[in-house]
């Protein structure tokens, strides 16, 4: 396996919480250009594995990688776009305009807060045109659809061109027929963009035709990483195929 | 009408004033929408327990109330991390330690006076050259920190985890947060008095989220309700003889029922 090829690696992943195992010896890996589900029952610790890849819990046991750097080394967060579980937590009240929302990472990001007023506009409005909700820039973000609220944190996401764009269960909340045009977008991003996708879901039949990779996360933690045409697969990180 | 601003004490109510005006809406914004209403109560029961050591002790007051809602706004955070379920749990814990040393200081420094009372509910005549300089440096503190810093706590009271991820110093910026919340508590006690200071974080900026306007505007708009409150609570104060924080805070409410008003008035047509 090519290494410079992989963007997201974790090996041997353990975490605990209160005392409960989550995870066990999980390892995994994510090429470039994968489009990659992680699937798995509910409690089973997905979103738990894609917390702890991002940096937001820290694992008891084992090693992340991110575009081959450690991740306690990674500076680079340019490069990950993050789209979390978000319609049911959203503050509908929240006083932002869609404009407000999808910039605010031009103004943390170290490559990008330099930029000119104009530009950060200019970057803005691309990004809410490949969500196609370019329309809704000064409309405030508790006012749109749940639909149209994840297509805006993708968005939000995207603007600093990432390598990697990580879902966590994206389509909770969202209806079947939004939620085929998402998965759509998605597509597109991953096959037009080569945008590398990493997406946690429960519903693994609605994307099976898409992606190319699947991890999955059983009970106990064990883990699957199965690249599907070519059959790869490592079991407990030790056995493969 | 004007005849108010030729007394110096009036100026110097009307200077800080507009202070409180400005800053307690900067700050309050973001404590509002990361749901922590409740912090500018705590830190100003802590500020209280400062303003009786000061008494009790000998020194200026306002130094007491600074240390003690600084050292309040500290533990707030490190208690947040160790009852991290029960986020609530740290500001009880303050604002019971606070109001309990306060009570305990006041007694052993025989009883209630009337600066007490002035730092407990506000007073135009209290504020001295001293306690304005300080103030005035305090609010250049806030008011630049919140413009430096204004797109980063955005970020963080919208999306903490996505803002964590985009590099952002989040921990350190949420415990920067909570002090300047307790400069801004302190600041505004002289004014408003220890026990509605709170209100005035939040009252401004719960009325601006209602007129449903982006995050800049809604902040404007607040700071700009705090001032109509302000000034024309401490003209009302002046001539009718009454407290100006009770004032000032009624009036506050009164602009928010209004715009529910307006509100409700615009949904119906």
């Amino acid at each position: 396996m090519d290494m410079e090829d992989i963007v997201l690696r974790g090996e041997n992943i353990s975490f605990s919480y209160d005392g409960m195992k989550v995870l066990k010896d999980c390892s995994f890996s994510v090429r470039n250009k994968d489009f990659a589900a992680v699937v798995g029952s509910n409690g089973a610790g997905k979103s738990t594995l894609l917390k702890i890849c991002l940096g937001l819990l820290k694992q008891d046991r084992g090693k992340i990688w991110l575009f081959g750097k450690p991740i306690d080394k990674f500076q680079d967060w340019d490069k990950i776009g993050y789209v979390p579980q978000r319609i049911l937590n959203l503050n509908l009240g929240f006083p932002a305009t869609v404009e407000e929302v999808v910039s605010s990472p031009l103004y943390t990001s170290k490559k990008l807060k330099n930029l000119s007023k104009k530009d950060k506009r200019s970057l803005t409005d691309k990004s809410l045109k490949a969500v196609g909700m370019e329309d809704y820039k000064d409309r405030l973000i508790g006012r749109l659809s749940a639909g149209q609220q994840q297509r805006v944190f993708i968005a939000k996401a995207l603007i600093s061109s990432p390598q990697l764009l990580v879902l966590d269960e994206p389509t909770t909340g969202i209806d079947n027929e939004t939620e085929e045009d998402f998965y759509n977008l998605i597509y597109k991003l991953n096959k037009e963009d080569g945008i590398t996708i990493v997406m946690v879901t429960h519903d693994y039949t609605d994307i099976k035709s898409m992606v190319n990779r699947v991890i999955q996360i059983t009970d106990g933690g064990v883990l699957m990483n199965v690249q599907k045409k070519r059959m790869e697969i490592n079991h407990d990180g030790d056995i493969s195929i | 009408m004007m005849e108010i601003f030729q007394y110096e004490f009036m100026q110097r109510a009307f200077i800080a004033g507009v202070m409180v005006a400005v800053i307690c809406p900067l700050i309050g914004v973001f404590i509002v929408l990361k749901r922590l209403s409740m912090i500018g109560d705590t830190l100003s029961h802590a500020s209280l327990a400062g303003i009786a050591a000061g008494m009790l002790w000998g020194f200026y007051p306002f130094w007491g109330a600074l240390i003690f809602s600084v050292i309040g706004a500290v533990a707030i955070e490190k208690l947040r991390k160790t009852f991290s379920k029960y986020a609530e749990i740290s500001n009880s814990i303050i604002l019971s330690a606070g109001i309990g040393i306060a009570v305990v200081m006041i007694g052993l420094a025989k009883g209630f006076n009337t600066d007490l009372m002035g730092y407990m509910f506000g007073s135009i005549a209290a504020v001295n050259s001293q306690d304005i300089y300080i103030m005035g440096t305090l609010s250049l503190i806030i008011i630049l920190s919140v413009v430096i810093l204004h797109k980063k706590l955005f970020y963080i009271a919208f999306d903490e985890e996505g803002a964590q991820i985009s590099g952002i110093a989040v921990s350190f910026l949420n415990m920067y947060l909570t002090i300047l919340t307790a400069l801004t508590v302190v600041v505004s006690m002289r004014i408003v008095g220890i026990f509605m200071v709170s209100s005035m974080l939040v009252i401004p900026v719960a009325a601006a989220i209602q007129t449903g306007k982006g995050f800049i505007k809604t902040i404007i708009i607040s700071v700009l309700f705090a001032l109509i409150s302000v000034i024309f609570g401490l003209i009302l104060s002046y001539y009718l003889d009454i407290a100006p924080g009770g004032t000032i805070v009624l009036l506050s409410v009164a602009i928010l029922l209004g715009v529910l008003l307006v509100k409700a008035l615009r949904v119906r047509k």
